[in-house]
């Protein structure tokens, strides 16, 4: 019993992670309907932002997160300005390859920064792992769930009751009626671009403590973060969140209950039966969007 | 739409106009030099191995090349990067032997890589020493290939040897899902039964994954004494850590795969107490005088640290072995393959960073058991185990 | 003009190939030549898929695999000879591409996209995790060589000809497959699936047959690839390898046979240019694909014919 508390509390930390990675892809997807490849680079190059600023050039924790989200959101925007908007034929799997090729082509720049070995970092905070009726919970995956979950909350509350937030959305439903009231859809897609990348970053930020961190960190993550944003209704804020979490908890138990050979099999089989049998998700019910 | 109908001309254009920028028609020049090919995967997912390979190589050839060059003529290194893919490893050999006309090859870096090119090697007849750990490179022996790097049957019998001292039986495995980690566990598994020990559970991880909690939960739940994990920086640094988290006071055994300082600086305190059999570079300051190797030990660390400015890993052995081992083969050969592949094979009582190399013709790799130390990591130092 | 244009293109071609396997003598640009063959096979087989019926796949790579790896497995495990295997190999494909393309053929767009990734990184899985059969991660050693008779392909010259000679038939049977009432038919579904449905074309039918197809092509290529290299492992069969596949389709450019052999041509090519920027290599290789695409999201085969048409126009 106590194996199975273990699994699920080590489920929730992965799954963590994959739910912050998930409402990035989410946010984008909602306010673009564009998929992008390159999220998994942009916590890469949170997770390393804050190894350069915080464990190299030791800035204070607050100020290094803060200066690493800002960066990584610039680039985010620069992201779009340079090679999303500049395309004249937004096919989605032109837009895939040039997602594509960014996610090479970042991977390829933080080699040439960072060089390829991994670095550590230590936790936010330096206190013993927890116990929760003997299974161990590490400080910094209470962090991670907080961050993330506050996140959550706090992009929900933009979405509904900030007018920018509403904006957004209005573009999302319907760009060519959003135009027409005079909101200026170009700036919410950059706004959502920036959001995605910082939520990307604070992703990156929040998992270097935990993980290792090298160039090649984000692939894999991005991949698993967005079968979470699947699974939980490609779309929805709350929906990737709980998938996320859904998804890490399943990984463990996988893990646990069969073989660990099969781990990441677990995820992309998720994918697949979501895909087959309810493709909007586990939460949202509206019927998947048809291009 | 009529001038779509020009596309194939245009595609088929573009295609061979390409191909002819590709290939660059100029002869080769006169051969005054020894050309040897080296293929490491200098980038990519095997890039630990492959940059120190690179640059170990490098530096052998300019020390040749300083003291004259062999029978008066100079070295030549013509390196190309695998990026730890089978498919352009193939495509480098192929490069090497057919382009570059080379004598022969040192590399590549991995397992896989290895075993791809193997073939081609052999067939083109091209002494190839390769830098990868796994048994299958050399057992059965192939005629051409050799190599320098330690095989798992020793670090698995090093291990062994230190838990039978210790009266440990009851271990779980945790291998990391790549040939590195299969091969181990193989290795592990089938080792087991004459040392008297039984494994209880076999976990396996995958190379980037962030915890590994559960598995070492599932290990723990089994009542395992002690845990080896196999694999390559930075997935054990992550058990480390993770074991420390779940408190568990198990003894921890890594890999020769995680031998380098770069391990204990990621793992922090959790490294503390790990045992793992590494080859002795690492501990060459704690080494006997009476060592063999340590005077060739410290002459490479202070080369490697003079020149590359940076800290020497316990992997690039491997390539610098690989090319002092051809250098001494092509004495007196004058470039004949053959014979260097026969100077090779004889060569006894070699002295190199990875061990004593003395091969046979039924011993490719030449290396025994005593190529490997037991070290402990204390007050995050490596420190030598007296067996 | 007495013969269309896309008449004399089947007497160039082979023309220029015989002329490559006559002129080269140097193996390893014949290998490189063989290579650019394979991939060729590959992006032809996608480039049905997405280039004309319009379906996004990104894990095509599976398919590559499952050709490779039942050859291997039969010739080696059972002792089948290469011939014999061939068709297996082709089968399996084309039964794994049938039940996997009921359930994913419905999705379309990013959903698509998306379940066909999950079902390469699942193959690869397989592929890695079933050891007694397929080597596990360490690859499979010991594929035979091909050889009829007393032809043994084992040289690079002979299989660099069996390589092209079998890219060429499958360019004749695409372009035929094209310019046929069943290629029209799929260039409606990718115009707009809804009104080829209503034209009365059972589009889930056929665009089933064409995710077939060109499962079998990689298959083909697969098969090609193991009897050349002699050696496979998974990390020959992963998702980076199914993007790369895709990148050779769109590089190329869609909906043009001819394209495919162009991306394939370049995206061989690239990364050997490439070894000169070293470690610059992974962000010169990013930033072709993202400018390409940007300025020439076409495909570079229509991108030139643009260019060439609009300065021509000046010119006048």
């Amino acid at each position: 019993m106590q194996e199975i508390l273990q699994y699920v509390v080590s489920g929730l930390t992965i799954g963590a992670i994959y739910a912050v990675i998930a409402v990035g892809f989410s946010m984008l997807f909602n306010s673009t309907e564009l998929i992008n490849f390159a999220q998994g680079e942009f916590v890469m190059l949170g997770a390393m932002g804050l190894v350069t600023l915080w464990g190299v050039f030791h800035i204070p924790l607050v100020l290094a997160l803060l200066l690493t989200v800002a960066g990584v959101s610039v680039i985010g925007f620069l992201f779009e300005r340079l090679a999303i908007r500049t395309v004249r034929n937004p096919h989605p799997i032109v837009l895939i390859i040039i997602t594509v090729g960014a996610s090479i082509f970042f991977r390829g720049l933080s080699m040439l920064i960072w060089g390829k070995d991994a670095y550590s970092l230590p936790p936010f905070t330096d206190t013993p792992p927890l116990d929760v009726f003997g299974a161990k919970l590490l400080s910094q995956s209470i962090w991670i769930l907080c961050i993330s979950l506050v996140l959550v909350a706090g992009l929900y509350f933009f979405y509904k009751k900030t007018l920018t937030g509403k904006a957004m959305q209005a573009c999302a439903i319907n760009k060519k009626a959003a135009c027409l009231t005079g909101i200026p859809a170009e700036r919410m897609v950059l706004l959502a671009f920036i959001l995605s990348a910082a939520m990307g970053a604070v992703a990156g930020v929040i998992i270097s403590p935990i993980t290792m961190c090298s160039y090649d960190m984000g692939t894999m993550l991005g991949l698993k973060g967005f079968c979470a944003a699947m699974l939980g209704g490609l779309g929805s804020l709350w929906g990737s969140l709980i998938g996320g979490f859904l998804l890490g908890v399943l990984e463990s138990l996988g893990v646990g209950l069969f073989t660990s050979g099969v781990k990441d099999a677990i995820a992309f089989i998720i994918l697949l039966l979501i895909l087959y049998f309810r493709p909007g998700g586990i939460i949202s019910a509206k019927s998947v969007r048809r291009f | 739409m009529t001038r779509l109908k020009w596309a194939p001309f245009t595609a088929i254009v573009l295609s061979v106009s390409m191909l002819w920028a590709g290939m660059d028609i100029t002869q080769a020049r006169a051969e005054d030099t020894y050309k040897i090919g080296g293929i490491f995967s200098v980038t990519g997912r095997a890039s630990f191995l492959g940059d120190p390979e690179k640059r170990s190589m490098e530096m052998v050839v300019d020390q040749i090349n300083d003291r004259g060059g062999i029978d008066g003529k100079k070295v030549e290194a013509v390196i190309y990067d695998t990026e730890a893919d089978p498919t352009k490893a193939v495509m480098a050999v192929g490069k090497l032997i057919n382009r570059d006309k080379v004598i022969a090859i040192v590399g590549p870096s991995t397992t896989p890589t290895t075993l791809a090119v193997i073939g081609h090697a052999e067939r083109a007849g091209v002494p190839l020493i390769s830098c990868a750990a796994g048994n299958k490179i050399t057992s059965p022996v192939k005629p051409w290939v050799f190599k320098t790097a330690q095989s798992d049957i020793h670090a698995v019998a090093a291990i062994y040897n230190h838990m039978k001292s210790k009266g440990i039986k009851k271990v779980g495995l945790l291998t990391v899902s790549n040939a590195f980690g299969e091969s181990g566990k193989q290795q592990l598994e089938s080792q087991a039964g004459s040392f008297g020990i039984k494994i209880l559970r076999s976990e396996s991880f995958g190379a980037k994954d962030t915890d590994m909690t559960a598995q070492l939960t599932k290990i723990r739940s089994e009542g395992a004494e002690a845990i080896v994990c196999w694999g390559t920086n930075p997935g054990p640094a992550v058990v480390a850590k993770n074991l420390k988290q779940l408190a568990m006071s198990i003894p921890l055994y890594q890999s020769h795969g995680v031998a380098s300082p770069k391990f204990i600086e990621l793992a922090g305190e959790a490294a503390e107490g790990i045992l793992l059999p590494t080859g002795k570079i690492l501990v060459h300051g704690l080494l006997d005088e009476s060592d063999p190797q340590k005077a060739v030990l410290e002459q490479y660390v202070k080369n490697y640290e003079k020149i590359y400015k940076i800290p020497v890993s316990g992997f690039g052995g491997y390539a610098y072995d690989g090319m002092n081992i051809l250098a001494r083969a092509m004495q007196g050969t004058g470039g004949d393959r053959g014979k260097i592949r026969k100077n090779i094979e004889t060569m006894k009582n070699f002295v190199g960073v990875s061990g004593v190399f003395n091969f046979s013709e039924n011993e490719h790799n030449g290396l025994a058991t005593d190529a490997f130390v037991m070290v402990k990591i204390e007050n995050g130092k490596w420190s030598l185990i007296e067996q | 003009m007495a013969i269309a244009p896309h008449r004399i293109i089947y007497l160039i071609f082979p023309s220029i190939i015989i002329l490559a396997g006559l002129f080269v003598q140097n193996s390893y640009y014949l290998q490189v030549l063989t290579f650019i063959g394979i991939n060729t096979l590959l992006a032809l087989g996608l480039n049905l898929l997405m280039g004309y019926a319009g379906q996004i796949s990104l894990g095509h790579a599976a398919f590559y695999g499952i050709g490779a790896y039942t050859t291997a497995v039969l010739t080696v495990h059972y002792g089948l000879s290469p011939w014999a295997a061939l068709p297996c190999a082709l089968a399996v494909s084309a039964l794994v591409a049938l039940i996997v393309g009921f359930p994913t053929l419905k999705l379309t767009g990013y959903y698509l996209g998306m379940g066909t990734l999950g079902f390469g990184m699942i193959v690869h899985i397989v592929f890695r995790e079933w050891s007694d059969l397929t080597g596990g991660a360490s690859g499979f050693i010991g594929i035979p060589p091909l050889d009829l008779g007393p032809i043994s392909f084992s040289s690079g010259r002979n299989y660099f000809y069996l390589v092209w000679a079998i890219v060429m038939m499958c360019l004749v049977v695409s372009n035929r497959l094209i310019n046929s009432r069943v290629g029209r038919a799929l260039r409606s579904i990718h115009d707009s699936e809804i009104a080829a449905g209503a034209m009365g074309i059972n589009t889930m039918s056929l665009k089933i047959r064409v995710f077939v197809l060109s499962a079998v092509f990689s298959a083909l290529a697969g098969f090609l690839y193991a009897h050349f290299v002699m050696f496979i492992s998974p990390g020959s069969f992963d998702f980076l390898v199914s993007i790369r596949i895709v990148t050779m389709v769109v590089i190329g450019g869609m909906a043009s046979i001819w394209g495919a052999l162009f991306g394939a041509t370049l995206l061989t090519l690239l990364p050997e240019w490439l070894h000169a920027f070293s470690e610059f290599e992974m962000v010169v290789y990013g930033l072709i694909l993202m400018v390409v695409m940007i300025l020439l999201p076409q495909g570079l085969t229509r991108g030139v014919l643009d260019i060439y048409e609009k300065s021509k126009t000046r010119n006048r």
